[in-house]
C-alpha cells in the first residue's frame, strides 16, 4: 500500500542473504542497490513518509562503536519502511564486557530479529557474525555499517548516488576520475569505494603520505571491473583533471607522532584549499563521509562551497539504507 | 622380559648414513637388534618374536620437533604434557621441545623439573622443556640458566616474545654460550607489530586488518646474526616466515655463525590468502609470525631443500574455541600440527619440491643437533626411537580424530595421503593408527 501516489517498491529480490561489503558484489547488484534506492528516494521527502515494507520485521542497530550519522541514518530508514528499530548501542570490545560477540548476536536472534545493523571496531565483525546465524539456520540478514579498517559498504553507495545524481551518469562511470585523499591506511570508506567505482568503471586515485597509504591498494579493484585504482602521492597529483575530490576524515590523534608531523603540515600538504579545488575539473564534486575536521583536511569555504555535496551524501544516505533494508529484510519471505 | 618386534620387509631410510632400502628389522631390549635384507627370515616363527609384515611400509628414524606449546602448567584446558604428548606420538615424534611461554613462565627450575616428571609419567615421547630467556618473558632480567639445563632443559627461548632488546640479547648469547646452551629466537621487532594481525601486504589492505610487515623479522635476525658472531655463541631462530630471514640465515651460514633456523609445515603450505577464503577472517590461519605471500613460501620450500632451513617444527599452538571463535583482532595466534604435519608435508615430496630423504633429515637429525639431543637412528644398535609410515593411506583431519585436546587448525577436512602407522619409544610401541594393518595386538612392555 504506496503512501506516495504513483510510488512502486522495487519486488526484485537480491541475490544475497546479507551485505557484508561491496566485494563480491558484482556491477549488477550495485546498480539493483542504487535503482531501488531510486525507487524509494521519493519517501525521503514525501510528507507522510511511512511506507509498509518492514512493517512487523524487526531491524536491530548493533553499534558496537560510536556513531551519530550512521546509527541514526539507519534508524530513520528503518522506520519510514514501517520497521521496529531498536538501537544496541555498547562502547568496549566484547571481550570487556565479558560477554562474546557470538554470545550477543545469539541471543539477539533468539527474539526473532529480521537484520542486524552491525557497527564494530573489530574487522570482519560482521562477517563472524553472518557465520555463526547461517551455521544456526538463521534467517536474519547481517549489514554491515562499517568494521574496523575493513569496509563501509553503505557509504560507498550512497557516495555512488551522491555522483549518479549530480553528474546524471546513471549506470556506467568509465571515464569519471575520483580522488580519494587522506588517510586511506585507516579507511573503510576509501576500501569500499574503490571497490565499488572502479567495478562501475571509474578511475580511482588513493592519496596519502606514504605512512598512510597502505601496500597493494591497485589490487582493491576486483580482477573483472573495467576501472581502474592507483596509488598517488601528492594531493596535486590526485586532484589533477578529477571529477570528483572525496576527502577522507583524519583522526586527531594521528597528526602527531609517527604517521604525521603535525596538523599544520597535513593542512598545508593535504588539505583542499579551494586554489587545489581548481586543479580538478570545473565544477568537480566535493565529497566527505564526516565529521569533518574543518581547516584540516577541508577548507571551511571549500566545504560550505558550491561545489560541496555533503548534505546531499548524508540525504542520500536514507534512501541508500532503505533500499538495502528493503532487499534483505522487506522482500525476504 | 621384553619381547622382540620383527618389522619385516620395510622401506628402511636413515639419511645421516644415507641409507634407503627393504630389509628386516628386529628391535629388542628398546635397540635396533638387527637391520638387514633377509634377516628376519630365521626369527618368522620363534617364540617371544612378533612379527608385523612390513609389505613395504617406510620405518623412519623417530621425529623431533623443536617446537610445541603444551599449556602446562597453566592452561591445561588447552593442553596437558600427557595430551600433547599423545598427539606427538601420533604424529611420529619420538622427542620434542616445549616452549617457556607456560603460566607461571618456566624460568626457574623447579618448573622445568615438574615438566620433565610430567613427561616421564606419560612415558610416550621424549619432553625436552625450554627454558625461559629472561624471567617472566620480560625481556629484562636473565634466567638461571645453568640450573635450566642442569633440569633438562635443552635451549632457552622466549618464545611468544622476541628479546628485542640488543644488550640483553647479547648477554643471553654470552651467557648461554658458557653452558653451551642455544639461544631461541622469536624474531620479532614488537614495535613494528603493535596490534598487527596479519602479514602486511595486498590482502591485509583489501580485509582491513593491520599488517606485520617483513622487516620486522628480517630486522631481528640480522641483529641476532651479527651479535651471535660476537658472542661465538648458538643461535638458532624460530618459524621463519619470509623470504628475506631464509636469505639471512643462508649468509650468516656462509660466513660461518653458528646460526640454525626452523620452519613450520604452514608457513611452507599456506599463504595469507588463507585468512580470506569464504567468509573470511579465519582465525584459525592467524598465526605468529604470520602467514606470507606465495614467493615467501617458495623461498622457504627452497630454503629446507637447500639446507639453510635445519629443521622442520611444527610450534603446535592449542587454543580453545573462545580463543579462537572471536572476532579477528581478539584471537589468539597459533594452530596445533603435531599430529598432521607429516601427513600434509609429504605432499611436497610427491610434487617433487623436496627429497623424501631431506623430509627425514629435517624432521630428525635436523633438529636434533640444535639442541644437542640423541639423534634418532634406523640402523643396528641404535635406540629403537622408530615410525612406521603408511605411504598410501588416506584420511580425513577430522576434529574427532585428533589426540590434542584442541582442535584449532585450518586443515580440519582436509584429506591427506601418508599415514603415521606405528611410533616406537626406546623399542616401546607407543602408537598405533587405528586402521593399520599388523600392529593390533603386538605389545612388548
Amino acid at each position: 500500500m504506496a503512501t506516495v501516489p504513483g510510488f512502486e517498491l522495487p519486488t526484485r529480490p537480491f541475490r544475497h542473504k546479507h551485505l557484508l561489503g561491496i566485494e563480491g558484489l558484482s556491477r549488477e547488484d550495485i546498480l539493483q542497490l542504487l535503482e531501488a534506492a531510486d525507487a524509494l528516494a521519493p519517501l525521503t521527502r514525501s510528507e507522510r513518509p511511512k511506507e509498509a515494507s518492514l512493517r512487523g520485521r524487526t531491524v536491530v542497530n548493533l553499534f558496537f562503536e560510536a556513531s551519530t550519522r550512521t546509527r541514526t541514518s539507519f534508524e530513520i530508514a528503518a522506520k519510514r519502511l514501517g520497521s521496529d528499530a531498536v538501537n544496541v548501542s555498547s562502547s568496549g570490545s566484547s571481550v570487556t564486557k565479558g560477554e562474546t560477540l557470538i554470545d550477543t548476536v545469539k541471543n539477539l536472534d533468539a527474539m526473532r530479529v529480521d537484520a542486524m545493523v552491525i557497527r564494530h571496531a573489530s574487522s570482519g565483525a560482521p562477517h563472524l557474525v553472518a557465520r555463526v546465524l547461517d551455521d544456526a539456520g538463521s534467517k536474519c540478514a547481517v549489514i554491515n555499517a562499517g568494521d574496523g579498517l575493513h569496509e563501509h559498504p553503505t557509504q560507498a553507495l550512497l557516495d555512488a548516488r551522491t555522483i549518479r545524481e549530480a553528474t546524471g551518469r546513471r549506470d556506467d562511470f568509465s571515464g569519471l576520475v575520483v580522488a580519494i585523499a587522506g588517510d586511506v591506511l585507516h579507511s573503510r570508506v576509501a576500501r569500499s569505494n574503490a571497490i565499488l567505482l572502479s567495478t562501475l568503471g571509474a578511475e580511482v586515485r588513493l592519496c596519502a603520505p606514504a605512512t598512510l597509504l597502505p601496500p597493494g591498494v591497485e589490487t582493491l579493484k576486483p580482477k573483472d571491473a573495467p576501472g581502474l585504482v592507483r596509488a598517488v602521492q601528492r594531493l596535486e597529483e590526485a586532484l589533477d583533471g578529477a571529477d570528483v575530490a572525496m576527502m577522507l576524515r583524519v583522526q586527531r590523534e594521528r597528526l602527531a607522532g609517527v604517521f604525521l608531523s603535525s596538523t599544520r603540515e597535513y593542512s598545508r600538504t593535504f588539505g583542499l584549499s579551494a586554489k587545489r579545488l581548481a586543479l580538478a575539473k570545473p565544477g568537480a564534486l566535493v565529497l566527505h563521509p564526516g565529521p569533518i575536521n574543518r581547516g584540516v583536511e577541508l577548507d571551511d569555504g571549500v566545504a560550505n562551497g558550491a561545489q560541496s555535496r555533503i548534505l546531499d551524501q548524508v540525504e542520500n544516505g536514507v534512501a541508500v539504507r532503505m533500499a538495502i533494508l528493503h532487499l534483505l529484510a522487506g522482500l525476504r519471505a | 622380559m621384553a619381547r622382540a618386534i620383527l618389522l619385516r620387509d620395510v622401506r628402511r631410510l636413515d639419511p645421516v648414513a644415507a641409507l634407503d632400502d627393504r630389509v628386516d628389522v628386529l628391535l629388542e631390549d628398546g635397540v635396533i637388534r638387527r637391520a638387514g635384507r633377509g634377516a628376519g627370515d630365521s626369527l618368522v616363527g620363534q617364540s617371544g618374536v612378533q612379527v608385523v609384515e612390513g609389505a613395504g611400509r617406510w620405518l623412519l628414524p623417530g621425529f623431533v620437533d623443536l617446537h610445541v606449546h603444551f599449556r602446562e602448567p597453566g592452561e591445561e584446558h588447552k593442553e596437558d604434557i600427557a595430551s600433547g604428548l599423545r598427539a606427538a606420538v601420533a604424529g611420529g615424534f619420538v622427542a620434542v621441545c616445549a616452549m617457556a611461554n607456560t603460566k607461571p613462565v618456566n624460568d626457574v627450575r623447579a618448573i622445568t623439573e615438574m615438566m620433565v616428571a610430567r613427561g616421564r609419567e606419560a612415558a610416550l615421547a621424549r619432553l625436552h622443556p625450554i627454558g625461559a630467556v629472561t624471567k617472566g618473558l620480560l625481556g629484562q632480567e636473565l634466567t638461571e640458566v645453568a640450573d635450566l639445563r642442569d633440569a633438562g632443559a635443552v635451549a632457552i627461548s622466549d618464545d611468544g616474545r622476541c628479546v628485542t632488546n640488543s644488550l640483553v640479547m647479547r648477554r643471553a648469547l654470552e651467557y648461554a654460550r658458557t653452558f653451551d646452551v642455544p639461544v631461541i629466537q622469536h624474531a620479532e621487532d614488537h614495535a613494528l607489530t603493535e596490534g598487527a594481525d596479519m602479514h602486511e601486504g595486498a590482502v591485509s589492505t583489501r580485509l582491513g586488518l593491520r599488517g606485520w610487515p617483513r622487516t620486522a623479522e628480517d630486522i631481528i635476525i640480522a641483529r641476532d646474526c651479527i651479535l651471535a658472531e660476537a658472542a661465538r655463541a648458538r643461535y638458532h631462530v624460530a618459524h621463519l616466515s619470509t623470504k628475506g630471514a631464509a636469505r639471512l640465515v643462508a649468509e650468516a651460514k656462509g660466513r660461518g655463525i653458528a646460526v640454525t633456523a626452523e620452519v613450520t609445515p604452514h608457513h611452507l603450505l599456506l599463504t595469507d590468502e588463507a585468512i580470506a577464503e569464504g567468509f573470511g577472517y579465519r582465525t584459525a590461519c592467524k598465526v605468529n609470525p604470520p602467514l606470507r605471500e606465495a614467493e615467501d613460501v617458495a623461498a622457504l620450500r627452497r630454503a629446507l631443500a637447500d639446507g639453510t632451513i635445519d629443521a622442520i617444527a611444527t610450534d603446535h599452538a592449542p587454543h580453545h574455541a573462545t580463543d579462537k571463535e572471536v572476532e579477528f583482532s581478539a584471537a589468539r595466534p597459533g594452530m596445533i600440527g603435531l599430529e598432521i604435519c607429516v601427513p600434509l608435508l609429504l605432499d611436497l615430496v610427491r610434487t617433487g619440491e623436496l627429497p623424501l630423504m631431506r623430509l627425514v633429515y629435517a624432521l630428525t637429525a635436523g633438529p636434533a643437533k640444535v639442541v644437542g639431543i640423541d639423534v634418532p637412528r634406523a640402523i643396528e644398535g641404535a635406540r629403537a626411537d622408530l615410525v612406521l609410515i603408511e605411504p598410501e593411506a588416506t584420511f580425513r583431519i577430522e576434529r574427532a580424530t585428533l589426540a590434542s585436546k584442541s582442535t584449532n587448525t585450518p586443515f580440519l577436512g582436509r584429506e591427506v595421503r601418508g599415514a603415521v602407522d606405528a611410533t616406537f619409544v626406546g623399542g616401546r610401541l607407543v602408537h598405533v593408527r587405528h586402521g593399520s594393518h599388523g600392529l593390533h595386538g603386538i605389545s612388548n612392555s
